[in-house]
């Protein structure tokens, strides 16, 4: 069971069950994500969140900003921190000791890019594979933000990090970035999605889909970094918007492995320098000699685009 | 509802068998578990309960022990019994999380078939996986036969989840010469033994949502020290729940433990101390030596943490002289039970020689002639009032003779 929240009024006036009060940076698209996904259901929900900024900002002792049960072990097993919780819910379940046994739950793992693409992803495979009944929202800010800014294999190609600076012979980062909705989707989970917060409808419903998809689901959820990325704690949205219509970050959603649709096609398709020139992560891309890695990023783009149309055409 | 099982009044199960029949029943609502040699038989064993209908719970197969550790600590934050088992390089693998589960304060049960570590590779017993997870702040219990498997396995659960306590419990047995050596055991029957372990006793579970919880908090210099301090100070303060859980015991099979075991004590001149299996062949040899007029005793941590300081000093009051026996080998100092006996016995009135023989590593063999060995060295320095070995030596060790200090 999803509620339906139509306009961002009602948004404002759904239960806190994520508190306001937390330590994240003017700015940070986390707490937007998480807020709205926990909006996205009236059911209960048992969290936990791997080592990182939402974590750290959210429950320094002796305060805490979950008004939902939450739990945070180690960097790396959010994913299989939750999907314990589940077990001991069908057990309990089972056996007849529920607590509140009328209470529909739901069961959610929150990280980073680091702890999902990285040192994480191996848990998660294995929670997909296992089939637990759990939701993964992956909060993709590109980067090790938590610690300063490192490279993660989610971090761009190009982009300038504390572990890939850009200098006098590197352009950044050498490698492209991981493609994790085709890799969770290729574990035949229910539903798999990629959102932003600035299409807040579109991420909304994806999450209510999750939700009552049954079975793990994924969601990979641009987190625009004002801090890492470099951009003004005042246009989070408007980079976010500048990223899914350069489609940098293309929205979509792959259903039982297979069934790919685009949620959200841009009415004018912007170049992807447009999206580069906002940050200061790219700034050096803007160079002369670096203008190749701009070349050829663009086509991989424009390729990526063609792949997810035609894999929609064929329905496979 | 589980199908109940009827045992007969002595089984014949290894260590492994018998910590799995404890697990079952128990009623432990979650097990995460991953295989690994030689504690695999305790996870199929229990698979079988499962596919036979004689188990409940959910059983989780992981793809990984960090992941085993990782579902048991969110299984246990939820509110329930959960327990798993592993051994050596899995241990290893999950002792970040080992950490997490005593610092969240959950009374997993741990049932750790003791191996030895990489490098080299090699799966037979030794002690430095329980050596390695020493500090992390579990109780640590240990055995040296398939029945005391059982026994403190199911007493694991009642120290644990105690509400004074509240921490994991690891129940070491050594790697094949106690998990794959069938015994005689007497069990409980099933309901007797969940009688005895009693219902799960919930403290701030995650699925009670109308009090939500926060799990595994952040704290720095302002508040880590007093959580850890104050874990430490409820650590320390088992002894008390661990020697009454013990006493019920007792009543009800008339098998009597002890935070320090004593054999042939009373009159010793001299003793070994040593964990796990090795403890029984000392017995052994202590018995056949007194045939020939030395006064030999045995001396055993049944439990290894919280350390029993003043106990395994009064266990040794009155010998002349010790030998401390580590099946593991700190690298670069001595014995941990050299280290940990010595500097209780400094504090007593009564300070006897103490040795440290390393042996058994990778489950070399330590037989009754060994064991006469460090017997007859340690009644040398008894008569002579002082060392006269050098106090770290190492015992079937081939090659040239290795011994420090």
């Amino acid at each position: 069971m999803s509620k339906e929240i139509k306009n961002l009024k009602e948004y404002s006036k759904a239960a806190e069950r994520f508190e306001g009060a937390h330590l994240l940076c003017p700015g940070c698209a986390h707490s937007m994500i998480v807020r709205e996904a926990i909006n996205a259901t009236d059911s209960e929900l048992v969290i936990s969140s791997g080592t990182g900024c939402l974590e750290v900002s959210t429950a320094v002792y002796p305060y805490t900003s979950w008004d939902v049960p939450w739990i945070h072990i180690g960097f790396e097993n959010a994913s299989t921190a939750v999907a314990g919780a589940e077990a001991m819910y069908k057990a309990l379940k089972r056996k007849n000791r529920l607590y509140q046994p009328e209470r529909d739950v739901k069961f959610l793992a929150i990280s980073g890019d680091g702890a999902t693409y990285d040192i994480g992803f191996q848990f998660i495979s294995g929670c997909f594979e296992r089939g637990h009944d759990m939701m993964y929202i992956c909060l993709d800010n590109e980067v090790y933000a938590n610690t300063g800014g490192q490279r993660s294999s989610s971090t761009p190609i190009g982009a300038s990090t504390t572990t890939s600076p850009s200098g006098r012979v590197s352009y950044g980062k050498k490698e492209k970035k991981k493609d994790i909705v085709q890799i969770m989707a290729a574990h035949g989970s229910p539903y798999v999605a990629q959102v932003a917060p600035n299409k807040w409808k579109d991420m909304v419903k994806k999450l209510k889909k999750g939700f009552d998809a049954g079975g793990p689901v994924f969601i990979n959820a641009m987190s625009a970094c004002t801090t890492e990325w470099k951009f003004d704690p005042s246009d989070t949205i408007d980079v976010s918007d500048v990223a899914v219509d350069a489609l940098v970050f293309p929205l979509y959603e792959i259903e039982n492995g297979t069934k790919l649709t685009i949620t959200y096609r841009p009415k004018n398709v912007l170049p992807i320098k447009d999206y580069l020139g906002l940050q200061g992560r790219f700034k050096h891309l803007m160079k002369k000699e670096n203008a190749h890695i701009v070349e050829q990023w663009q086509k991989d783009v424009d390729a990526k685009w063609e792949y997810l149309q035609r894999r929609e055409e064929a329905g496979v | 509802m589980a199908e109940k099982m009827e045992l007969h009044e002595v089984e014949v199960w290894d260590g492994n068998m018998a910590a799995s029949h404890a697990l079952r029943q128990a009623q432990v609502d979650v097990v995460a578990a991953y295989p690994i040699t030689p504690s695999t038989p305790i996870v199929q064993n229990y698979s079988q309960f499962l596919a036979d209908g004689q188990v409940d719970g959910e059983f989780v197969m992981v793809e990984s022990e960090h992941a085993a550790m990782s579902g048991c600590v969110g299984a246990a934050a939820a509110g329930g019994r959960v327990a798993t088992a592993t051994s050596s390089q899995g241990f290893a693998l999950m002792s970040e999380v080992l950490y997490q589960a005593a610092g969240m304060r959950l009374p997993i049960v741990l049932c750790v078939v003791n191996r030895a570590l990489a490098s080299p590779l090699n799966v037979n017993g030794d002690h430095s996986d329980m050596y390695m997870g020493r500090d992390a702040g579990w109780i640590n219990l240990c055995s040296y036969n398939p029945q005391e498997a059982y026994d403190l396995t199911l007493m694991s659960f009642k120290i644990g989840e105690d509400l004074d306590v509240r921490l994991p419990v690891m129940m070491h047995q050594d790697g094949f010469i106690c998990s794959h050596t069938a015994q005689s055991v007497r069990a409980l029957d099933d309901d007797s033994a969940y009688k005895f372990v009693g219902d799960y006793i919930p403290k701030n579970p995650m699925l009670d949502f109308e009090k939500p919880v926060t799990y595994g908090s952040q704290t720095e210099e302002d508040w880590h020290f007093e959580h850890k301090a104050r874990q430490h100070n409820d650590h320390m303060n088992s002894f008390p729940v661990i020697e009454r859980v013990f006493k019920e015991f007792k009543e009800l099979t008339g098998r009597e433990y002890n935070l320090v075991e004593k054999y042939h004590m009373d009159d010793a001149e001299i003793a070994l101390v040593a964990l796990g299996t090795t403890v029984e062949s000392a017995i052994l040899t202590a018995e056949e030596l007194r045939k020939e007029g030395i006064k030999a005793g045995v001396v055993s941590l049944r439990v290894l943490r919280p350390f029993p300081f003043i106990q395994i000093a009064e266990a040794l009051k009155g010998v002349k002289a010790v030998a401390t026996l580590d099946r593991s080998l700190p690298g670069g100092a001595l014995g941990m039970l050299y280290n940990e006996i010595t500097a209780s016995l400094y504090h007593s009135e009564h300070r006897p020689l103490v040795t440290n023989y390393i042996y058994g590593l990778g489950g070399r063999d330590m037989t009754i002639g060994h064991l006469k060995e460090v017997f007859k060295e340690t009644k040398a320095n008894a008569d002579a009032g002082k060392l006269t070995v050098p106090i770290q030596q190492f015992i079937g060790l081939r090659g040239p003779k290795l011994t420090f200090y």
